[in-house]
């Protein structure tokens, strides 16, 4: 269980959101909508131990994350605005790098089978260079499907560059996180249709409110 | 440690298919060497003297170079964020990242450092000594050097602020190394000069993976 209290986040000068509150249960997913600017990755770099909150604290399980270090962080699954993946490598080697390097089992056969679940199968060895954006943007998603044993995933903006079928093999995924009991914060601006129980949380220029 | 290794395969399979970065660091090595007997002349005794300092500086500086790549791709294309967010303790991540840097900078530098002092005629002992203080100061190097990568990443202009930071630290390395075949050359037993060298890069070895993991998680605020 995710709890944020009396969150606040100041990036410079400018305070991008204060008192934001919520919770977020096992099978749970919450939506973090707002215009460019409200502090959507801000508050998901703040939830991923990535960034300092200015005040108030993040709880998992009723413990502080900034307490909890690696233990907190062997329970997630990010993906950010940047994919993380590296040109020079093929796709197979980025999820199989990625994924042992996160401590996570780093198979062959599992790494092509989670970049099948995404439609790379024919360029899982084609060097991520090569790649398009919304492909790259796969390989970067592959990595969700090696991290079932992850009860909180945080995604930014992850349906950008995809299609229509990429979209689909996301929500999939994010329906199945659920299934298991597992946590998805995520921010879009795309109008995807998600899966489950949905809570939107609204961020807006200081005033935010949790719907 | 399953994490470190894979960590350390990945940064030597990304080197073996960027090998431009790899030849960039050891031809800047050897042409800064060459070009110094051009400059002072070619009396081979006074060449003989300031060989050993020579080769020094420039391992030192090429060494350098290289810092601001250490962690800049890995920034860049989010990889960086994706290794602080994993149950390893990022000490242990970072200190696979420093040795991968070494295996392509430090250990080759030490290699073409022969060649080089055959170039210089040293004599056989001052080489070898030279050579055996390279490979013990090398990872002293990589080691404070990546502290000053983790803390200028990111910053416009961190090139030079990563130079001042790194090169005051990098002066006890430069007086044992250079300072062991010099006294060998000079008749005397280098076992001072190289044990202090050791004695360095084992107190870098201590402390700079967790200098570099806070300064790491600073910069990425």
């Amino acid at each position: 269980m995710l709890q944020a209290i009396d969150l606040a986040c100041q990036r410079g000068e400018r305070l991008l959101f204060r008192a934001l509150a919520f919770t977020l249960g096992p099978g749970e997913c919450l939506h973090v909508a707002g215009e460019n600017g409200a502090g959507k990755t801000s508050l998901l770099r703040l939830l991923a131990g990535l960034l300092v909150p200015a005040a108030g604290r993040i709880e998992w399980d009723g413990r502080d994350i900034r307490r909890l270090h690696e233990e907190f962080w062997s329970t997630l699954a990010y993906v950010g605005h940047a994919n993380g993946v590296k040109d020079e490598l093929t796709a197979v080697e980025n999820l199989r790098f990625g994924n042992a390097i996160a401590g996570r089992p780093a198979d062959d056969a599992a790494a092509r089978a989670a970049l099948g679940l995404l439609g790379l199968q024919d360029h899982a060895d084609r060097p991520v260079r090569a790649l398009s954006q919304g492909q790259r943007r796969r390989v970067a998603l592959a990595r969700l499907a090696g991290a079932a044993g992850a009860r909180l995933w945080i995604l930014d903006e992850p349906f950008t560059a995809l299609d229509a079928r990429g979209i689909e093999a996301l929500r999939e995924l994010v329906a199945g996180q659920l299934r298991r009991g597992g946590s998805v914060v995520l921010t879009t601006h795309q109008d995807v249709p998600l899966p489950g129980a949905v809570r939107r949380l609204e961020l807006a220029a200081t005033a935010t409110t949790a719907a | 440690m399953d994490a470190v290794i894979a960590l350390v395969r990945r940064d030597l399979l990304l080197a073996m298919r960027q090998q431009a970065d790899l030849y960039n660091t050891l031809l800047f090595f050897v042409v800064v060497v060459s070009l110094v007997p051009l400059g002072v002349g070619p009396e081979p005794a006074l060449l003989r003297l300031i060989a050993p300092g020579v080769l020094w500086v420039a391992a030192l500086l090429a060494a350098m170079l290289s810092l601001q790549r250490l962690f800049a791709g890995d920034h860049a294309d989010g990889t960086l964020e994706q290794w602080l967010l994993t149950r390893e303790p990022l000490p242990l991540l970072v200190l696979g990242k420093i040795a991968a840097h070494w295996l392509t900078t430090g250990a080759p530098l030490t290699l073409v450092a022969a060649p080089l002092a055959l170039m210089f005629d040293l004599e056989r002992d001052v080489a070898l000594t030279l050579i055996l203080a390279l490979l013990l100061g090398t990872p002293a190097l990589s080691l404070i050097g990546a502290i000053g990568a983790a803390l200028t990443l990111g910053l416009r202009g961190g090139g030079v602020l990563l130079s001042l930071l790194v090169l005051p630290l990098y002066v006890p390395v430069l007086i044992f190394g250079a300072g062991a075949a010099e006294s060998v050359a000079a008749g005397l037993s280098p076992q001072g000069h190289l044990l202090l060298l050791a004695a360095f890069t084992l107190a870098a070895l201590v402390l700079a993976p967790w200098a570099c993991a806070a300064a790491l998680r600073i910069s990425l605020e």
